[in-house]
């Protein structure tokens, strides 16, 4: 019986382990759901959802592995993107509802650039004005980094108001494809798609220069690396920074899907980014990944067959995973 | 001599104790000294508030480890009494029953989150306790045949806090006044709030200068030594994480019978979080006069603030953004980054700074 086990433990371990459980989770699924179609357009779904959580979080699980810094005011980042694209995209009206593309994507762009860059000068300011001082104190980390949020999530109101505000798609991204009777929205296949272009920009970043050799490592053992000559700190502003752009694109993008948007978003997605991010193991991209794609699977999955247990669904998918594997399904942080 | 945080008696721990029994006194007498329904609703959320921050403090000073959970124990115990007195009826039974109830679904939260997550990295403690907090707000607001949804519930308290409810009557049989203040239920009401906070905030403080309060303030200095010392940290943290949390909703329930209404907005929101949070940490962590204190300055706050906000606000028309940021529903905004200045500049807060001022041989 042992035996038994250890062989399909290696045999699973060979077709990636437990990079494996949302394809379980989706055949499972299919199972539940019996109409091929409508599993299609879940999973679909599931998997563009993943993607911008994994947008939002990937900076926040480098943060942690790479500098010991757990930022609760992360999700500042994902609002005051999604504001900001908002705002240009409403400002470049005319150029979205034209019936040119090339307007649409360049507005599109423009937006999104706009939150990429705002996303870049806050993290750089988050970091040194916020964060250095308080390096290796989590206690103190946990309140400054709340306190922060708290006055991020305020001067949004002051600026753009309590109302929701409602956001402006471009319109070569409205409707959807329909093939057979299976429905695919085409911002989520968008969505999709520039989720996992950033995901592998950032593996091949983190895998083959020297720049990511050396995240690598420092999140290994950042002593070692500082006593070889690097800096660390200066690196670990380039990451924060980049982490804050990444998390204001997925603002952006998140922005696009909902269409509408409160000061709130960011404090209700924080909980969402948490469960990903320990799920996933802190510290490595590939973790958070995978827990983002789970956690958008399962919601969109358990939404559909038992819309009473959505709400809780991530909450017993993480209490599941933590019980089974206490520190994530791939931390790179021991 | 040593006092609760291990420093000599200095001039300004006897000025913090000094300002502790002042507010002590004055919320004692409160009806007396401030006759209008506002104030009495001031001075019975500060009492509550004290006990809730104090018990947020044995987590969070005395033991360094951060929870974001606690308006859902508090919640626990204001739902438990909410729903029974609902259900049964006004009476003593169903407070009770919503105490016990509360006190049992809060313990076995903070087990069960406390074995879970205490074991491993600190910090997935304030992730999971977050994430838990979250699911218990939004299923109060589904489960609304039970809870009354977002709208929450709203019930009569024991025949003996109704207004109407006579403690002494002169020779006409009418209401007897004191000082001119009614000897009616609310003033019942308002005692028993004041005296079941004092009763546990009493309980807290002994619990801080006991055998096993000690241990836990060896545990947030250094938890490698203590452990090796062998004393089992999460045994000790699980526990304190429970005892906050039975306390915690005890302050619930007393809230609850107070209030005469519970809903997500006063028993579970997380904007009461962030509130106690303030306190804590405006206030001072690592002491229960701290607690005191920050409740108070920041209840006062939100009462009385927002209307110098507005005055605010209304001299500088005109000007572009800071209207907005001066409008009365910004005070948070100006609170946040005074926490932020405080946790730079005085981690200690208030209490802990004054206390270390002024030191005496």
């Amino acid at each position: 019986m042992r035996r038994l086990t250890t062989t399909l433990e290696t045999t699973l371990g060979r077709f990636g382990g437990v990079n494996l459980l949302p394809v379980a989770v989706a055949l499972v699924a299919f199972v539940l759901i019996g109409a091929p179609s409508s599993w299609l357009t879940l999973t679909v779904a599931g998997l563009a959802m993943g993607m911008m959580l994994f947008l939002m979080a990937s900076g926040l699980s480098l943060v942690f592995g790479l500098m010991d810094v757990l930022n609760f005011g992360h999700s500042a980042f994902v609002s005051f993107g999604a504001f900001v694209s908002a705002t240009v995209l409403a400002g470049m009206g005319a150029w979205l509802t034209a019936d040119s593309w090339v307007l649409n994507s360049l507005a599109l762009a423009a937006s999104y650039l706009a939150a990429i860059c705002f996303g870049l000068v806050a993290g750089w300011f988050f970091e040194t004005v916020i964060i250095k001082p308080v390096y290796r104190d989590h206690l103190r980390q946990i309140l400054i980094t709340i306190g922060a949020m708290i006055v991020a999530e305020q001067a949004i109101l002051a600026f753009w108001g309590g109302t929701p505000f409602s956001v402006a798609r471009p319109h070569f991204l409205e409707g959807s494809w329909i093939i057979g009777d299976v429905s695919i929205e085409i911002y989520r296949a968008f969505a999709f798609t520039l989720g996992a272009a950033v995901f592998v920009m950032l593996f091949f970043v983190l895998n083959r220069t020297r720049i990511g050799l050396l995240i690598r490592a420092g999140v290994e053992d950042r002593e070692m690396v500082e006593a070889l000559g690097f800096r660390v700190d200066r690196l670990f502003i380039g990451v924060f920074m980049l982490g804050s752009a990444l998390a204001a694109l997925g603002g952006a993008m998140w922005a696009g899907y909902e269409t509408l948007i409160t000061p709130h978003m960011g404090a209700e997605l924080m909980i969402v980014v948490f469960i990903v991010v320990i799920i996933g193991g802190l510290g490595s991209i590939e973790g958070t990944l995978l827990g983002a794609i789970m956690v958008g699977l399962m919601s969109n999955y358990i939404g559909f067959l038992a819309p009473k247990l959505a709400l809780a669904s991530n909450m017993i998918l993480m209490v599941a995973i933590l019980l089974w594997r206490p520190n994530g399904l791939r931390p790179a942080v021991k | 001599m040593t006092n609760q945080t291990g420093t000599r008696t200095t001039t300004g721990t006897l000025i913090v104790k000094g300002t502790v029994a002042l507010i002590a006194a004055l919320l004692l007498f409160a009806p007396f000294l401030f006759q209008d329904v506002r104030s009495l609703e001031v001075a019975a959320r500060i009492c509550i508030f004290i006990v809730l921050v104090a018990s947020f403090d044995l987590l969070i000073g005395y033991t360094g480890i951060v929870s974001f959970a606690h308006t859902m124990f508090f919640g626990f115990g204001a739902y438990g009494a909410a729903i029974l007195l609902k259900q049964m009826g006004p009476g003593w039974t169903p407070v009770l029953l919503g105490a016990v109830a509360g006190v049992a679904v809060s313990i076995v939260f903070a087990v069960a989150i406390g074995l879970l997550s205490l074991r491993v990295k600190a910090i997935f403690f304030a992730m999971i306790t977050l994430a838990a907090a979250s699911v218990v707000l939004v299923l109060a607001s589904q489960l609304s045949h039970l809870t009354g949804g977002e709208d929450g519930i709203t019930y009569k308290a024991p025949d003996l806090f109704k207004p109407a409810t006579k403690l002494l009557t002169d020779a006409d049989g009418k209401v007897l006044k004191v000082f001119g203040v009614r000897m009616n239920g609310k003033l019942a009401a308002y005692y028993f709030v004041f005296a079941s906070c004092l009763v546990l905030f009493l309980v807290m403080l002994r619990f801080t200068v006991s055998p096993v309060g000690t241990v836990l303030k060896a545990i947030r200095e250094n938890e490698a030594r203590a452990e090796a010392i062998g004393y089992r940290v999460v045994a000790y943290r699980t526990f304190v994480f429970c005892l906050s949390a039975a306390i915690a909703s005890l302050a619930g329930t007393v809230y609850a019978v107070w209030l005469k209404y519970t809903g997500p907005d006063t028993a579970l929101s997380f904007a009461i979080m962030i509130d106690i949070l303030l306190m804590v940490v405006i206030g001072g962590m690592g002491t229960m006069w701290g607690a005191v204190i920050g409740a108070v300055l920041l209840t006062l706050a939100q009462y009385y603030l927002r209307d110098l906000m507005g005055a605010a606000s209304a001299a500088l028309e005109g000007v572009p953004i800071l209207p907005e940021l001066t409008a009365p529903d910004r005070w948070l905004f100006w609170l946040g980054i005074i926490f932020i200045l405080l946790v730079y500049f005085f981690p200690k807060g208030i209490a802990g700074t004054a206390m270390e001022k002024g030191a005496r041989s």
